[in-house]
């Protein structure tokens, strides 16, 4: 069995989706220039889910990759509903008012965000109504909080996560009269979602990251080679701190249960998630939730599961930790991927391969006839073979495509070997999960000159 | 290798042997010195400054000393003939789709032909004649219409059999070749040593020459060119000529008062070799493979070929820029697809050796046409810029029409098509440019085909009911920037995609059209035409009335309230405009004009109105939505909005009423439909137009209104015998002969422009006669659509070319419209037409080499339609133009 290489690229690329910026949207010229996203399931149906969106109310721009566990339901209630959480946290209070004053007159109202949606991204229509009037609360508290001073991106990143996810668990606590909607609320809350959320507005750049899904700045050195620098850190077993801070948080007694086979009670790879109830809630709230919800949820093994050595609850939170970073001329571009990127490759090669991609390099050196003696014949040979080569490694349209083919494809050598790609994407369903875990990468290209133009302005 | 290839060229040979014209301007010193900068000062003033030493500018210095205009100087930047001129591959050829373009590259060819023998300069001119394939049917039917309108003109051509092209050039593989066009008379030139002849000639009849003299701007006074400045001084002149190639729109915006001249530069390659084994005779016909893309002519025992790829690169958008300059390079990979081609079509010169890649930009403007005429804004600022790469065809027959132009007030031919007028500042935006020239490059190579609309720079002027007519299944073409409808595809219907419903044939929005048509003459359709312009004169005395008397010949001294179809005539008593004026009050008149009017007929008004601060015009084109009601219920559907009686007692036809409809006040109703077709023309301030057109659609339920197109409006105008301005009549049209003698009062108690000249014609006879055809056994559903210029034949004779056709759903036959001339058979001599020799000719019409039988009409004709309306004889106006 054997895939042909049409049949790979529209594997690769059934999930595509780029955006272009206009370079002047009739407010500010963009820092970026554009971006590219995909995703290759692993899972079926895939748990990983991604947003992008401009902000219409404030500047910026939100990208952001989410990677579900336990089932794709709290990563798709979060990327439907994180960004508008965070678009509110950042208005300004008249904004806030006047939006609300909106819905209270059933007038139409401001749009806060334009999505960047491929046609895959599906938002739930069900629970549109369900998520706006927890979004409502939301804003309404945050007009009677009205502190006057202006909003902090960092703050307003951090009050959104936590927000959020404090409305999740809210949601299904109260439970919904429509059973469909019950059982949905519930399952989004007994479910996990990692995010990696990025902020870009001019030469600012915010990432706010819960979990161990990873944003990695391109940085192109002077001599014309590719770094990879870090801007966020993996909350898992591997990270340090994050061990740390989990100890620090619960009693002397459970030290050694805290953390097991690098898992959080010896079960969650994640040590910050969304959702993930049964982490979070007492013993007796979680019996009280499941028995009185529905059969679905009460035959589920898995909800009914409690964690071993559960004791001083919460163990998992959705804060997330935020860094900022200066954006600079030599900073090229972003990739926000899901961990399963980052478990095939080593960031390094994953600057390199998308640096050399965007900027492309492998577009060779052009062809100068000067004083040798060429032929027409030899030339057009010479142009063909050329365009052949280009257009085998230059198929993807897509850096996050082109990516996603080197993860899965590459051999020992760094090279894409197509028999080993057409393997891996041949694999049944249920062995699929095994070689590979959902992958979702976004790729955003930034605009090096209004970078540069942002920077003499300060 | 590039500074070798441009010595080649032209450098030694005209340096070394014609230092005459360079002697001539550095009188002092010695001919031995031509490389000291600026050996004569400039003058302080001349007539004429003509900015650009290509083969434009030395083009019309020629033509203008020739001509008698000897105080002239001409500035070059840098040297002569060294811009887009020296790179220019140097094909002469006549085989051009535009009649006008043809009548230029016709002259053009004659004129380098002797210009070797009247300058002494070697202009390397070789009758080479050109070989034009075709791949396709499609392509070759293009090729065959071109032949008829080169064959009429006494071009010798003929369409020939792939066998043939084999005689004629032995390389070229005919394998998927279908057939293709033989012009023996087109030839090669070196094109910068034809500039340097031009020169040449232009200084020994005393033109002043200045190299390496950049002009900075023009000033302008009270609407007249004053003078010149450049970096070595101020000429003062009345005249300034803009050849300034590819930085003619930059040029143009250098002054106070922009002058917009829309084109925009594209790289532009092709490739030189080296001799073959046995080198290729320089008598080698040049080969161009539209479908190939590409050109092939013989050079210096090799080839040169180039092309117009389908992915152009335009450049200095941003203007003129050092850097862009520098990184002008040999692009190989770009060139690659033509170079592909190249060797498809001549597989033998695999093994030939390639000298190199020239990259050498073209201008480009925004129809495929080039720009010549005075600017509407700056009068004395002449331009003659944007050769689309075909600056050597054209560049004789454009100076000779552009020296015409400045001496005589007008050129012998009517250049309408190339004149910068038809452009205003909405298509002078860099991005619109950009992207415009993107689209025009490859067309340049792309198949002809009638009713084609450019897909770029759309959606820029639209009317208020834009996005209703486009929900509603409104397909759209566009005319200065304005959209206007063709047709609406009914919910559920298909048409083909934009480039299989490329077709000489019947087209697909046949029955679509057809169906429009019946509901205009048994119902009431809508037709949204806001394009059109629209201007509002008035006065505080008589003055309005006085000055339009004397620019219009029909006579506007009308009861307030009527409305007059009237030419506006140059001296020679041709139509300048065609349009109908309104009169609102004792002071005050609504003229409406064809959308492409707006910048001519401003300026023409602006030219010739006295200068009287109590006489104001204002341009209320953007004001008004026009919907034309055209039917015989719209008088029910509008009675019944305005609860007025609308029928002929009470208002006539050509009246204008101010009235309500539906809640909307201040509409102002035309009874003119400019179809013949009874109904009415709402202008309707722009934040009414949504509100009148709901009411429209909702009353005109009963009685099965719908929308429809201007295909179907040209269709029923044609079929109507009624004529264009633009398409049909021109500025050497009169009313006299096309006529319209009812519309022009030559007693009307005051003198009018053009006056003299119609009532010559009127005692001597008219020389051409504007006639309607009908085609007798043309096959619809089989044979090929007329479109215009078609030749048309009297007796076996050719007597003059269509200017407009439409199939006629009434008559179902295509009907033609076109100029019939009677030329003497011996002599060739043009002859006076009377009606009768209209009348008893027998008539074929060419359409791409094969005659269809055709019956003549004249107007006003009377049994085509059994039901005739009296007002078809007094309504006679039509301002679209497809």
């Amino acid at each position: 069995f054997y895939l042909t290489p049409p049949q790979v690229n529209s594997i690769l690329k059934a999930n595509e989706y780029s955006f272009k910026v206009p370079e002047f949207d009739g407010k500010n010229v963009s820092s970026i220039l554009g971006f590219d996203s995909n995703q290759l399931p692993a899972n079926a149906p895939i748990e990983d889910r991604r947003s992008a969106a401009t902000c219409l109310q404030t500047r910026g721009m939100l990208l952001g990759v989410f990677d579900g566990h336990a089932g794709c339901a709290c990563a798709q209630a979060v990327s439907e509903r994180l960004f508008y959480y965070i678009a509110v946290s950042l208005l300004p209070h008249e904004t806030l008012l006047e939006i609300e004053n909106a819905v209270e007159s059933g007038r139409a109202l401001l749009p806060i965000l334009q999505w960047h949606k491929h046609p895959n991204d599906y938002f739930s229509k069900e629970a549109s109504k369900l998520y706006f009037n927890s979004l409502r609360t939301y804003w309404q508290e945050l007009i009677d909080l009205n502190s006057g001073e202006t909003t902090d991106v960092r703050e307003a990143l951090i009050n959104a996560f936590k927000r959020l996810d404090n409305d999740i668990s809210l949601e299904a606590q109260v439970g919904d009269p429509n059973s469909f909607l019950n059982y949905l609320v519930l399952r989004v809350a007994f479910s996990g979602a990692t995010a990696c959320v990025a902020h870009v507005d001019g030469i600012d750049l915010h990432i706010a990251n819960t979990g161990d899904s990873r944003a990695m700045l391109g940085v192109q050195e002077e001599d014309g080679s590719w770094s990879a620098v870090n801007l966020s850190y993996d909350h898992n077993a591997q990270n340090e701190h994050e061990v740390e801070r989990v100890k620090m948080e619960h009693p002397k007694s459970e030290e050694k249960s805290l953390v097991k086979q690098d898992r959080l009670l010896g079960l969650l790879m994640p040590f910050r998630a969304f959702g993930d109830v049964k982490f979070k809630w007492s013993i007796e709230l979680q019996k009280r939730v499941i028995e009185s919800g529905p059969d679905q949820l009460n035959d589920n093994e898995y909800t009914k599961f409690i964690p071993p050595n559960y004791h001083t609850p919460p163990y998992l939170t959705a804060e997330p930790e935020v860094i900022h970073h200066k954006l600079r001329p030599q900073d090229k571009f972003l990739v926000l991927a899901t961990d399963g990127l980052w478990e095939t490759m080593h960031r390094q090669d994953v600057a390199r391969i998308v640096g050399e991609y965007l900027t492309g390099v492998h577009h060779q050196q052009p062809i100068a006839v000067g004083g040798y003696k060429v032929t027409l014949g030899q030339m057009h040979g010479l142009l063909t073979e050329r365009r052949a080569r280009i257009s085998s490694v230059f198929e993807d349209q897509n850096a996050a495509t082109h990516l996603i083919r080197h993860a899965v494809g590459n051999n020992e050598f760094g090279t894409v070997d197509h028999e080993r790609l057409s393997k891996m994407l041949s694999l049944p369903e249920e062995l699929a999960r095994m070689y590979r875990d959902d992958i979702t990468i976004i790729v955003v290209q930034f605009n090096s000159h209004v970078i540069g133009a942002y920077q003499n302005e300060e | 290798a590039a500074r070798m290839f441009l010595r080649l060229l032209s450098d030694v040979q005209w340096r070394a042997a014609h230092p005459k014209w360079r002697r001539m301007t550095s009188s002092q010193r010695s001919t031995s010195t031509t490389a000291e900068p600026h050996p004569v000062s400039l003058p302080a003033q001349a007539q004429v400054v003509i900015c650009g030493g290509g083969i434009m500018g030395t083009s019309v210095a020629y033509h203008l000393s020739k001509m008698g205009w000897k105080d002239v100087v001409l500035l070059e930047q840098g040297r002569l003939a060294a811009g887009t001129t020296r790179f220019c591959a140097g094909i002469v050829s006549t085989a051009r789709p535009v009649s006008i373009e043809l009548k230029m590259a016709h002259y053009s060819n004659k004129l380098y032909q002797q210009l070797e023998q009247e300058t002494g300069v070697q202009t390397g001119y070789m009758k080479t004649g050109s070989i034009s394939l075709a791949q396709t049917q499609d392509r070759l039917i293009s090729l065959k219409r071109i032949a008829s309108s080169l064959n009429v003109m006494g071009i010798p051509c003929e369409i020939i059999s792939p066998k043939k092209v084999v005689q004629l050039h032995p390389l070229i593989n005919i394998h998927d070749l279908v057939g293709a066009m033989y012009v023996p008379e087109d030839a090669l030139v070196s094109s910068a040593n034809v500039s340097l002849a031009l020169a040449t000639a232009a200084s020994r009849n005393g033109v002043q020459i200045h190299e390496r003299t950049s002009v900075s701007h023009i000033t302008v006074q009270k609407g007249r060119v004053t003078g010149v400045e450049t970096d070595r001084g101020r000429i003062e002149c009345e005249y300034f000529v803009n050849c300034a190639g590819q930085w003619a729109y930059e040029l143009g915006h250098s002054g106070e008062e922009p002058v917009h001249i829309p084109l925009h530069a594209c790289e532009h390659f092709y490739l030189l070799t080296h001799p073959l084994k046995e080198p290729l005779s320089s008598s080698l016909p040049t080969v161009v493979d539209p479908d190939g893309r590409i050109y092939i002519r013989n050079w210096q025992g090799g080839i040169l070929s180039g092309g117009f790829e389908k992915n152009p690169k335009p450049l200095f958008t941003e203007g003129r820029n050092q850097l862009e300059i520098q990184n002008l390079q040999e692009d190989w990979d770009h060139f690659a697809p033509l170079l592909g081609a190249l060797l498809r079509r001549m597989p033998g010169l695999e093994a030939l050796q390639i000298m190199q890649l020239v990259n050498c930009p073209e201008s480009f403007t925004p129809d495929m046409r080039c720009i010549m005429g005075e600017s509407p804004t700056a009068r004395g600022y002449f331009v003659l810029a944007g050769m689309n790469s075909a600056g050597i065809s054209y560049g004789g027959g454009a100076g000779k029409y552009l020296a015409e132009w400045m001496v005589n007030g007008y050129p012998s031919e009517n250049v309408w098509p190339l004149d910068l007028k038809r452009f205003g500042t909405l298509q002078s935006s860099r991005t619109f440019l950009r992207h415009r020239v993107m689209e025009v490059m490859p067309l340049m190579c792309d198949l002809k085909v009638p009713r084609w609309d450019f897909q770029t720079g759309r959606q820029l002027r639209t009317s208020p009911l834009y996005d209703r007519l486009d929900a509603q299944g409104a397909r759209w073409m566009e005319k200065h920037g304005f959209e206007r409808v063709k047709y609406f595809v009914p919910p559920g219907n298909d048409l083909l995609d934009l480039d299989h419903s490329k077709t000489f044939y019947k087209p697909d929005w046949f029955d679509i059209v057809g169906s429009e048509v019946k509901c205009c003459k048994e119902a009431v359709c809508v037709i949204d035409m806001s394009s059109f312009t629209k201007f509002e004169i008035s006065s505080t005395g008589d003055q309005a009335l006085e000055s339009l008397q004397y620019l219009f010949s029909n006579d506007l001294d009308v009861p307030v309230g009527h409305v007059v179809h009237t030419g506006m005539l140059n001296e020679k008593g041709g139509y300048e405009n065609d349009c109908s004026i309104a009169r609102l009050s004792k002071r005050s008149f609504f003229m409406i004009s064809p959308t492409d009017q707006q910048v001519h007929c401003w300026a023409w008004l602006k030219k010739h109105l006295p200068d009287d601060s109590n006489l104001i015009m204002e341009d209320v084109t953007w004001k008004y939505t026009a919907l034309n009601l055209i039917g015989p219920r719209a008088v029910d559907v509008l009675s019944e909005l305005s609860y007025a009686p609308m029928t002929a007692e009470h208002f006539p036809s050509l009246f204008c009423k101010e009235m309500s409809v539906g809640y909307a006040n201040g509409i102002r109703v035309m009874s003119i439909t400019h179809t013949g077709e009874p109904g009415f023309v709402l202008y309707i301030p722009i934040e009414y137009a949504l509100h009148v057109y709901n009411e429209v659609m909702n009353m005109g339920q009963k009685y099965g209104i719908r929308n429809a197109g201007y295909y179907a409006l040209r269709s029923l105008r044609i079929e109507k015998f009624f004529a264009f301005w633009g398409q049909d009549l021109d500025a050497f049209t009169t009313p006299m002969e096309c006529g319209r003698e009812f519309q022009v009062k030559l007693e009307k108690g005051m003198q009018f422009l053009g006056q003299e000249a119609l009532l010559e014609q009127k005692q001597n006879g008219v020389y051409k006669r504007f006639t309607m055809f009908i085609l007798e056994d043309h096959d619809t559903d089989l044979d090929l659509w007329p479109w215009w210029g078609e030749p048309i034949f009297r007796n076996g004779r050719y007597v003059g070319k269509t200017t407009s056709s439409a199939y006629s759903y009434t008559l179902e036959r295509h009907v033609c419209l076109g100029f019939v001339h009677h030329f003497d058979e011996k002599t060739g001599e043009e002859l006076v037409v009377t009606p009768d020799f209209i009348n008893q000719g027998e008539y074929e019409i060419d359409i791409a080499g094969q005659r269809f039988q055709a019956k003549a009409k004249l107007y006003p004709f009377s049994s085509l339609f059994t039901q005739r309306r009296r007002k078809d004889e007094v309504e006679l106006s039509g301002y679209q133009r497809e």
